[in-house]
C-alpha cells in the first residue's frame, strides 16, 4: 500500500494546486449542505408542484434515455465502424451540443422545429404538430443535450473493440446486423449502460434548453431544475432542497459509474 | 471437386498472386515468413478479403470472381475458419460459441444446442459447456473453436496459425488433438503457418508462400529435399546455392564452382548440402573431397552436442561439427579456415 502511493507521490506545487482544485468543488456543496434546512425536506418535497414537476423530470428524461439509446447506439456504431468522407465533421455536429451553451441549443431547436421555424411550419402544416412548450418539447431537447453522452462512450469502446470477432460472426453465418446484435453489442453492454446513466444524468438536469425550447409551464414543461430556479426567487429554501436533490442523484450516478461501468470500457475488447 | 484458389490483391505493401488447389480430404499448408500474404490468403478464402483478380472457386461453385461481379459474402461460404486467437466470443459460453452458427443460420435454439453439445463432446469437452472462454486453458479454446467451425458443417475448414497462440510445452499434445481431430474432416482443409513443424505434423502437401508469391509446392519429403528458395533451405536446416549446371559442375554467380557427382541439365539449377556434409580444417586438407575452398568464418553458434560455423566468402555455407573439434581447432570469428565437401554429398537438381 505505502509503497504504491510512494511511487505514485506528486511534487509538491503540483499537490498545492490539486488540493485547490478539489477545494474548488467540494466548497460550494459544502456551503449547500450547511444551509439546508433539512427539517423542511419533507415538507418540500411533498408540496403537489413539487411532486408534479418530480414525476415531469422523471418521466422526460427517461423518455429521452430512450430516445438516446435507440438512435444513439447506431449513431455511434456509423462513427466508430463506417469510413466515409466528413465522418469527422459528422462526429463534430453529433456532439455540438455538449460544449454548447444549453441555452444556445434551444434557441437553435426553437427556430427549427418552432411553429414558424424551418422544419417546425411543416410539422404544424402537414400533422398539426407543435412541439414548442409541450412535453415532447422538453423530451426533444433534453435528447438534444443528452444522446451525445452516450454516442461518445459506445463509439469509443467500438472503436477499442477487436473487429476480427465479427469477421468470426461472419464466418460462422451471421448477418451483419446478426454479429452486430450478437456479438458487438453484448461485448459493448459496460460502455452502452455507462452511457445511459451519464445521458440520463445529464437529462434529467437540463434546464437552458428546456426552457427555451419548452418554457416554464407547470405541469407541462416545469422539470426539477426550472423548479429550482424559480423557487430561487421565492424560497430559497425550496431551491436548496430541490438542488440538493439533484446533486445526489448525479453523485450517486458518478460514483457508481466509476466503480461498475467505467472500468469496463477500459477492459480489452473480448475479454469483457 | 476442390478448393480452386487463383488470385490477385493488392493490400497495402502486400502483393498476392498465388494459385493453389486442395482436394478433398487434402490437408495443405501454407508456409511463409511473416508479412508474406498467408493470413490475406485465408480471408480471401473465407470471404473477408475481396480479390482484385482471379477466382476462388469451392467444388465448381463460384465464390469470387470479379471478372462477372460474383462475390458471396462471408456468412454464405461454405468455409469454417479456425482463427489464430481462435475469437471465441466472451459473452457466451462454450456451448453457445459452437452453437453461434446454427443459430446464426436459423436453427432452433434446442436444437442447435443438442448440435453443438455433440460437437463438444466429439472434441474431448462435454463437461465444459457452460464454462466462458476466460475459464478455458488455449488448448481447450481450440478445441472449442474448431468444434465452433465445423458445427456449420463446412466443406472448406481453414485455419490460421492454429498453434501459434499456444505456449511451448502445450504445442505437441495439442498438435496431436488437432491431427486427431482434423482426421475426421472429410472436406478440403487449409491452414497457414509459419512453423514448419506444423506442417509436418498436419499437411499432407505444402505450399511455400514469400512475399505473395508461391515460391515452391509439393509433398513435403519434395520440398524438404529439394528447397528452391533461401527461406525454405533455412526453415529445412540445408545449405542452398544456385548456379548455372554443366559437365558435373555447378558454377555461382560469384565465381566459385561446385562440383558434384550427379548430373543434371545443362542449365540454372541449385545444389543442397547437408551442414554436416561440410567439414572444417585449418589448414589446406588433403584427400578425396573434391570441393575444397577457403573462407572467413563469420559467425560460430554453440549448442550442447553441435557447433554451426557460419562461413562467408564466394561460397556461402555453413558447417556443422562437434564442439570438441571446434576446440580443437581453436576457430574464432574472423579466422581464414578450409572447406571440403564430397561431391557424393551434393544434391543438384535444376532451377
Amino acid at each position: 500500500m505505502t509503497r504504491a502511493a510512494g511511487r505514485d507521490r506528486l511534487p509538491a506545487p503540483a499537490l498545492g494546486l490539486a488540493v485547490v482544485a478539489v477545494a474548488f468543488f467540494t466548497l460550494p456543496f459544502v456551503g449547500l449542505l450547511w444551509r439546508t434546512p433539512w427539517g423542511d425536506a419533507w415538507g418540500v418535497l411533498s408540496q403537489p408542484a413539487v411532486r408534479q414537476a418530480l414525476r415531469l423530470s422523471v418521466v422526460c428524461s427517461l423518455w429521452a434515455t430512450g430516445l438516446s439509446l435507440l438512435f444513439g447506439v447506431p449513431l455511434a456504431w456509423l462513427l466508430a465502424r463506417v469510413d466515409f468522407r466528413g465522418r469527422s465533421v459528422v462526429r463534430a455536429m453529433c456532439t455540438l451540443s455538449m460544449v454548447l451553451p444549453p441555452v444556445v441549443g434551444g434557441v437553435a431547436l426553437f427556430f427549427a422545429l418552432g411553429r414558424r421555424g424551418l422544419f417546425g411550419q411543416y410539422l404544424d402544416r402537414w400533422f398539426g404538430v407543435r412541439l414548442p412548450f409541450s412535453t415532447a418539447a422538453v423530451v426533444v431537447a433534453q435528447t438534444f443535450v443528452a444522446m451525445p453522452f452516450l454516442v461518445l462512450t459506445v463509439e469509443g469502446a467500438l472503436r477499442q473493440m477487436d473487429r476480427r470477432y465479427d469477421d468470426a460472426a461472419r464466418t460462422l453465418g451471421a448477418s451483419r446486423w446478426y454479429a452486430f446484435r450478437r456479438v458487438t453489442l453484448p461485448a459493448a453492454r459496460p460502455a452502452v449502460i455507462a452511457g445511459v446513466v451519464l445521458a440520463w444524468a445529464r437529462a434529467l438536469g437540463e434546464f437552458g434548453a428546456t426552457i427555451t425550447f419548452a418554457g416554464n409551464f407547470p405541469g407541462r414543461t416545469r422539470t426539477i431544475p426550472l423548479s429550482t430556479y424559480l423557487a430561487l426567487q421565492s424560497s430559497p429554501d425550496e431551491a436548496l432542497i430541490l438542488s440538493l436533490l439533484l446533486i445526489a442523484v448525479s453523485f450517486v450516478v458518478l460514483v457508481g459509474l466509476r466503480d461498475r461501468w467505467l472500468g469496463g470500457i477500459r477492459a480489452p475488447a473480448g475479454a469483457g | 471437386m476442390a478448393l480452386d484458389i487463383d488470385l490477385r490483391l493488392r493490400l497495402g505493401r502486400l502483393e498476392l498472386a498465388a494459385a493453389l488447389r486442395v482436394e478433398p480430404g487434402e490437408m495443405v499448408a501454407v508456409l511463409g515468413p511473416n508479412g508474406a500474404g498467408k493470413t490475406t490468403l485465408l480471408r480471401a478464402v473465407a470471404g473477408l478479403q475481396p480479390v482484385d483478380e482471379g477466382r476462388i472457386a469451392v467444388d465448381g461453385a463460384v465464390l469470387d470472381d470479379p471478372s462477372n461481379g460474383t462475390f458471396v459474402p462471408p456468412e454464405r461460404r461454405p468455409v469454417g475458419v479456425v482463427f489464430q486467437d481462435h475469437l471465441l466470443f466472451a459473452t457466451m459460453s462454450a456451448l453457445e460459441n459452437v452453437a453461434f452458427g446454427l443459430r446464426a443460420r436459423g436453427v432452433h435454439r434446442r436444437e442447435a444446442r443438442e448440435i453443438a453439445g455433440g460437437w463438444l463432446d466429439r472434441v474431448g469437452l462435454g463437461s465444459y459447456a457452460g464454462e466462458r472462454p476466460g475459464a478455458l486453458s488455449g488448448g481447450q479454446s481450440q478445441r472449442v473453436a474448431l468444434a465452433r467451425a465445423l458445427a456449420i458443417d463446412p466443406r472448406v475448414l481453414v485455419l490460421d496459425e492454429p498453434l501459434a497462440a499456444l505456449d511451448a510445452a502445450a504445442r505437441p499434445t495439442v498438435r496431436r488433438d488437432l491431427r486427431r481431430h482434423l482426421e475426421s474432416f472429410d472436406g478440403m482443409r487449409l491452414m497457414v503457418t509459419h512453423d514448419p513443424v506444423d506442417a509436418y505434423a498436419l499437411a499432407d502437401r505444402i505450399v511455400v508462400l514469400e512475399a505473395g508469391r508461391v515460391t515452391q509446392a509439393g509433398r513435403l519429403a519434395d520440398v524438404t529435399a529439394h528447397p528452391r528458395s533461401h527461406y525454405v533451405a533455412q526453415l529445412v536446416g540445408l545449405n542452398l546455392v544456385r548456379g548455372r549446371f554443366a559437365d558435373h559442375r555447378l558454377l555461382l554467380d560469384s565465381g566459385a564452382e561446385v562440383v558434384t557427382a550427379d548430373a543434371v541439365a545443362e542449365g540454372p539449377a541449385f545444389a543442397a548440402i547437408r551442414p554436416q556434409a561440410v567439414s572444417l580444417h585449418r589448414h589446406r586438407p588433403e584427400g578425396s573431397a573434391r570441393n575444397v575452398w577457403s573462407a572467413t568464418v563469420a559467425d560460430i553458434d554453440l549448442h550442447d552436442d553441435r557447433a554451426r560455423v557460419t562461413l562467408a566468402g564466394a561460397l556461402p555455407m555453413v558447417a556443422e561439427v562437434t564442439p570438441g573439434a571446434l576446440a580443437d581447432m581453436a576457430l574464432r570469428p574472423g579466422d581464414e579456415a578450409w572447406a571440403s565437401v564430397k561431391a557424393t554429398d551434393i544434391a543438384v537438381y535444376p532451377a
